[in-house]
């Protein structure tokens, strides 16, 4: 629970106390700089920030996820953000790590947001259900709205972990029978970082919360509310199988021989080239991986919808309201078809109901031929 | 039985017919490499990517014809403002009582293909007719659709201002996938309208006979000639005698 001196100290100090040594953290502050896309001249401030800055009161709300976005960020590149995010900050409620339970836990809360009205950060991971009253995720015996419309109240900021968040993920998908709802659609008068992502990169989380105490002001956001920093490139503008697609070399089946060869996942249906995220860059456990460089087409886990914008593993275009497996071009060509078969069908009537304009004009065509001077 | 007098009648000045082939150009360029863009056929290849390009030069030229297609339709826009009656964008506005009984006589005449007791020969158009007016708008419109659309998309990958202004497309319609699901079915309607486009021209030539083909080469549509106001020809006709 928050006690005032743990509030009271900067991050630099909870994190000397944690036990990390001034090198660790030169190291972390280096690490978190280049990921947020800083200069390196721009490390000293970083440092001078973390030292300097008390720690921001954080609740971190959990509704209808998985948990998956605070799994990721835990394991972030380098452990010191989790630390002292989750450790000590969210120490102020946090459902998954917080030692309090009950009542105890909700009296933290509702201690954290009188106290530091107006000043702290709001995280909010999951999805809010509004059907039924709200009654598909209750917590405390309040509903997900309910908690939500309270803490956001005195929230300096919001920040919405993950597509369910963000998006709406995958509760969302159609029929969508809770009515899960983005958090942007609920709170209207508040700055709301969106950071989606099934999960989001946990060094994109870091450096969001490391630009905030940095700067003291939210990163710069494109017009979707998302951090430039982290969402202004596609996944296949950075991705390392690029040049395959400008050759034109495509895995046609995930056990081919073009598969092994590493070309292009673009016609097993990956979703790379409208996704913005990321994943090429940054990569995932520690900068390993990402699912393309594992051999698996990106689904495009932080975009709108994604769930229902077609197959993961075939690249068509699917129409809606056109049922489940009717795309763009099967209705194209069906619609050409029965076109062309109307046309050929007029062109019918017309030489049969037209007849006799047609023989008239005809006639009266022979007959300047006969009269012609040659 | 009497032959009939037509007269040769400029329709479709130069800048017009200029647009009109550019535009059917771009538009089977873009139709073409925009579907081998969409579901790329299959090559087996032992070359390294470091080779071969075909893909990004197919890219290419579409993004070339994309421009093509749309300073094509700036140019096309102007010439509605200063070109004559028939490139006008009077021509294209359906709204007006002449315009609207012109349009049930297209419907009824040249779609219902029924037939007149005693046709009236203003009821021939000159230009465009009517109906063919308001395609000529949908395919407007379905043009901007695609200019916003496929800037929109294309804006991310460039560093100059013109595919910036869209930038605010993508987000506006909600992501990629929304974008580019437009950008992909509009395609179909353009196909659809050029098979309807091609249709009717042949239509209107083999039962009219007044050159409703060459005109989009040449310029000329060919006018009965009691159409024209006789007296002014005359008139015309006796001042050129006097001027020689």
């Amino acid at each position: 629970m928050a006690t005032k001196k743990q509030v009271k100290e900067t991050y630099y100090e909870s994190i000397i106390g944690q036990g990390y040594s001034r090198r660790d953290f030169m190291k972390f502050a280096t690490y978190i700089a280049a990921y947020m896309g800083l200069e390196t001249s721009m490390i000293g401030q970083v440092a001078k920030s973390l030292e300097t800055t008390y720690r921001l009161p954080v609740i971190w709300e959990h509704y209808q996820e998985c948990t998956c976005c605070s799994e990721s960020f835990i394991r972030s590149n380098h452990p010191i953000v989790a630390d002292i995010i989750l450790d000590k900050i969210s120490l102020d409620y946090t459902l998954t790590l917080m030692a309090a339970s009950g009542h105890q836990a909700e009296a933290a809360k509702k201690a954290t947001m009188d106290k530091y009205k107006g000043e702290y950060i709001l995280c909010v991971e999951g999805s809010v259900p509004l059907g039924d009253n709200g009654n598909y995720c209750c917590i405390a015996g309040k509903t997900a709205k309910q908690h939500l419309l309270e803490v956001a109240e005195g929230a300096k900021a919001i920040i919405a972990w993950g597509s369910c968040a963000s998006n709406g993920c995958v509760q969302a998908a159609s029929p969508n029978p809770t009515e899960a709802t983005p958090i942007h659609k609920i709170i209207k008068n508040k700055p709301i970082i969106r950071v989606p992502g099934c999960p989001p990169i946990g060094e994109v989380m870091a450096g969001i919360i490391v630009h905030v105490v940095t700067f003291g002001r939210l990163p710069e956001l494109d017009r979707l509310g998302r951090p430039k920093a982290f969402y202004s490139k596609r996944v296949h503008d950075s991705c390392y199988r690029r040049p395959y697609y400008d050759a034109g070399l495509f895995a046609e089946t995930f056990d081919d021989q073009n598969a092994k060869e590493g070309y292009c996942l673009y016609k097993v249906g990956c979703k790379g080239p409208m996704t913005y995220n990321s994943c090429g860059t940054i990569k995932w456990n520690n900068g390993v991986s990402f699912p393309i460089q594992s051999g698996h087409g990106c689904i495009g886990c932080s975009e709108d919808n994604f769930w229902d914008n077609g197959p993961f593993y075939e690249r068509l275009t699917n129409l809606p309201g056109f049922g489940i497996e009717s795309t763009a071009d099967t209705v194209g060509k069906v619609a050409a078809g029965v076109l062309a078969g109307g046309l050929a069908a007029h062109a019918i009537a017309a030489s049969i109901s037209k007849r006799k304009e047609l023989l008239n004009r005809t006639a009266r065509g022979k007959e300047n031929e006969q009269k012609l001077d040659s | 039985m009497k032959t009939r007098n037509f007269k040769r009648v400029y329709v479709w000045e130069l800048p017009v017919r200029i647009f009109h082939w550019l535009n059917a150009l771009s538009i089977t360029v873009l139709a073409v490499t925009g579907f081998i863009i969409a579901d790329p056929p299959a090559i087996l290849s032992n070359a390294e990517a470091s080779e071969i390009y075909w893909f990004g030069t197919v890219r290419f030229i579409h993004f070339t014809a994309a421009y093509i297609f749309f300073l094509n339709m700036i140019l096309r826009f102007y010439w509605s403002f200063v070109g004559n009656q028939f490139s006008s964008w009077r021509s294209f506005w359906p709204f007006n009582k002449k315009m609207w009984h012109n349009i049930k006589h297209v419907l009824k005449i040249d779609i219902l293909l029924q037939n007149e007791k005693d046709p009236n020969l203003k009821d021939i158009s000159v230009g465009h007719n009517s109906v063919a007016a308001i395609s000529y708008v949908v395919l407007f419109v379905l043009a901007i659709i695609q200019i916003f659309t496929g800037f929109g998309l294309y804006a991310d990958m460039s560093g100059w201002w013109l595919p910036k202004l869209f930038s605010w497309v993508v987000p506006f319609l909600g992501g990629d996938f929304a974008t580019r699901m437009i950008h992909h079915a509009s395609t179909w309607i353009f196909i659809l309208f050029t098979l309807i486009h091609v249709y009717l021209v042949f239509y209107h030539d083999w039962l009219e006979g007044r050159g409703e083909v060459s005109s989009m080469f040449g310029g000329y549509k060919f006018v009965r000639a009691e159409r024209l106001e006789q007296d002014k020809v005359d008139a015309d006709a006796e001042s050129a005698e006097n001027d020689k």
